[in-house]
């Protein structure tokens, strides 16, 4: 079906914009940081680099940190915050995130402390492991969570979208921990970092492969734009890194920087390309409709056979239903 | 419980949209002059429970079209002295209205995916959010495949139609449909409900109304059928209405097995790159 055989209701959207603001892109960004740096930490201690895992440590404590003021901000009802754990409900990622995300906060919590002070030391033993794996799902519950909705750009994704959140997490935490490693220390970082970036790159490809005509929200506008930064940040970022990463620090720095920006702009330009994808109604009713005349969906509306005579007899209640069951219907006569 | 809304008898009074903001004190909300037909309330939203839409439809004169409806008007005493032709169609031109609400659905998107349970489904059947636990989470907002949900601006919680909740636990139709004049709106038993609207929508097929059909009211649909469905005169998206909702929850499978073989693949990615070469 072509997009001008699409009929609308004056041209309005039919379903909603969201109502999330510029937090909740940074969140998909900080809570991935958060949650591969736990990741990352814990198995660089696992192989001895323990430089390498007490900083990572200390960036996932500081995703996570941020993470919650930033979706409490954007909540309507900010003092309500706790009504998230008020129940546990798995049709809900929003739900299930905030579970994540306290157990992970508070296991890296005490992991980085005990990591750089030396207290908690018994709780710690069994909070790293916890940490490291609690902070995979928090990386990637985020894609859940927007392709658990009705806006088309999500929710057609939703098998690709959690690859690309994933690779864009393992990126930034790589990226971070270059910065504030010191280069003979961060050799896995830098390694992260790069198989990060050809792996987010990778995913994105294939998501947009995988959406086709419906990601077209994706190649113009807002989301387009931030691509594009978020391309060149990532290519810029990933060529110093593998050139200059290891004999400069302050190559690393910078690169760790360009890098960061690539993949902030990424989640950016995906939460972006779902109000586009939310704002026209072709989108929402071009694929609709195409489900129905491929026959994969029965559609909401169903009609019998009709008869194709007596147009002109509209609103002719010469056949009324019977009216012993209906309390107080009166119908209009017009004929 | 439930409402069956049939658009073929709506007059676009908005009695209805009035009588919801009265009785549930929805804040007013002006979106001005939209120049869309008759329709300034435009959608459904925390501050619009009830909204009528206003259709202009100029279709093909039967002459053109379908000639034997001219030649049998004409046998009936020409057009001139047919009523019939006066009333909606006889000048190729239409008005179609219909008043949309809350549809109610079986599976609720909005009602599955809200974290903190202020969505839940009453003893009536309807979904209904509590304004006591809402959080302004804003996650049911694009869940919903109608875009009926939405955050009040200055209250930050998320405002819907709750079928006069209050009304019917006193026994009492909802507002609207007490104040619809033509019955357009009618409140009842779904499974009695649906089978008036199964008579009345033969009776407008054989009348020639060949768009006719019957929106939300099969339960095999995208959301298990819904507790407001409808008779549509045309194709469900020239009234704002997606024709192929579907629950976001029912793909919900797929979604957490890709999510959880992303997180795997995270893991191995870290634990690879660590130790897949120098320290």
């Amino acid at each position: 079906m072509n997009a001008e055989d699409i009929r609308s209701y004056h041209g309005q959207q039919v379903i909603k914009d969201p109502v999330w603001t510029w937090e909740i892109p940074c969140y998909f960004f900080t809570g991935g940081l958060a949650g591969a740096s736990a990741g990352l930490a814990y198995v660089a201690e696992l192989r001895g680099n323990e430089i390498l895992g007490r900083r990572a440590w200390a960036l996932s404590l500081v995703g996570i940190g941020v993470s919650p003021a930033l979706l409490v901000s954007d909540l309507g009802r900010p003092e309500r915050f706790l009504n998230m754990l008020r129940m546990f409900k798995p049709t809900s990622p929003m739900s299930v995130g905030s579970w994540i995300l306290s157990g992970s906060g508070a296991a890296t919590t005490l992991a980085a402390v005990n990591a750089w002070t030396g207290m908690f030391r018994r709780a710690a033993g069994p909070a790293r492991p916890a940490a490291a794996l609690l902070g995979l799902p928090l990386s990637t519950y985020t894609a859940a969570l927007l392709a658990n909705t009705a806006v088309p750009v999500w929710h057609e994704a939703r098998r690709s979208l959690p690859f690309v959140f994933g690779a864009g997490a393992a990126l930034s935490a790589g990226a971070a921990a270059v910065a504030v490693t010191p280069p003979e220390y961060a050799a896995a970082a830098r390694r992260l970092a790069l198989a990060g970036a050809l792996a987010e790159g990778t995913a994105n490809e294939l998501m947009r492969k995988a959406l086709g005509e419906d990601g077209e929200p994706y190649r113009r506008g807002a989301p387009s734009q931030l691509d594009h930064v978020s391309r060149a940040s990532v290519l810029a970022g990933a060529a110093l890194l593998a050139r200059r990463g290891k004999s400069s620090r302050t190559a690393a720095v910078f690169s760790s920087a360009l890098l960061l920006t690539g993949a902030l702009a990424a989640r950016w330009s995906v939460f972006k390309a779902g109000f586009q994808s939310a704002a026209d109604p072709k989108y929402t009713i071009g694929p609709q409709r195409r489900r129905i005349e491929q026959g994969l969906r029965r559609g909401g509306a169903r009609a019998v056979a009709s008869a194709d005579d007596g147009a002109l007899q509209v609103l002719q209640n010469d056949d009324a239903p019977d009216q012993a069951g209906a309390s107080q219907r009166t119908d209009v006569e017009v004929s | 419980m439930g409402f069956f809304t049939d658009t073929s008898v709506c007059i676009g009074c908005k009695a209805c949209e009035v009588a919801c903001k009265e009785w549930n004190q929805i804040p007013m909300q002006v979106k001005g002059f939209t120049g869309h037909s008759l329709d300034n309330t435009i959608d459904l939203g925390a501050n619009s429970w009830r909204h009528v839409a206003f259709i202009e439809q100029k279709l093909p004169v039967d002459a053109t079209e379908n000639g034997g409806d001219l030649i049998a008007a004409a046998a009936r005493g020409g057009a001139a002295t047919d009523s019939n032709l006066q009333i909606q169609e006889g000048d190729g031109f239409r008005w179609l209205m219909a008043s949309d609400v809350c549809k109610h659905c079986t599976d609720a998107a909005c009602l599955e995916v809200c974290p903190t349970g202020a969505l839940f489904r009453t003893e009536f059947g309807t979904v209904v959010v509590q304004e006591d636990i809402c959080n302004g989470c804003g996650y049911c907002v694009p869940a919903c495949p109608f875009g009926v949900l939405d955050r009040r601006e200055d209250d930050g919680r998320v405002w819907k139609c709750t079928l006069c909740y209050d009304r019917l636990k006193d026994d009492k139709e909802p507002a609207c449909a007490q104040a619809c004049p033509t019955n357009s709106i009618q409140f009842g038993e779904l499974g009695e409900l649906r089978e008036r609207a199964e008579h009345r929508l033969r009776q407008l097929q054989t009348a020639g109304q060949e768009r006719a059909q019957l929106y939300l009211a099969d339960e095999e649909d995208g959301v298990g059928g819904a507790g407001a469905f409808f008779l549509l005169l045309d194709d469900p998206e020239v009234y704002g209405l997606p024709p192929d909702p579907v629950d976001t929850v029912s793909d919900l499978g797929s979604i957490w097995a890709a999510t959880a073989a992303a997180a795997l693949a995270l893991g191995a990615g870290i634990a690879a790159t660590v130790f897949g070469g120098r320290r």
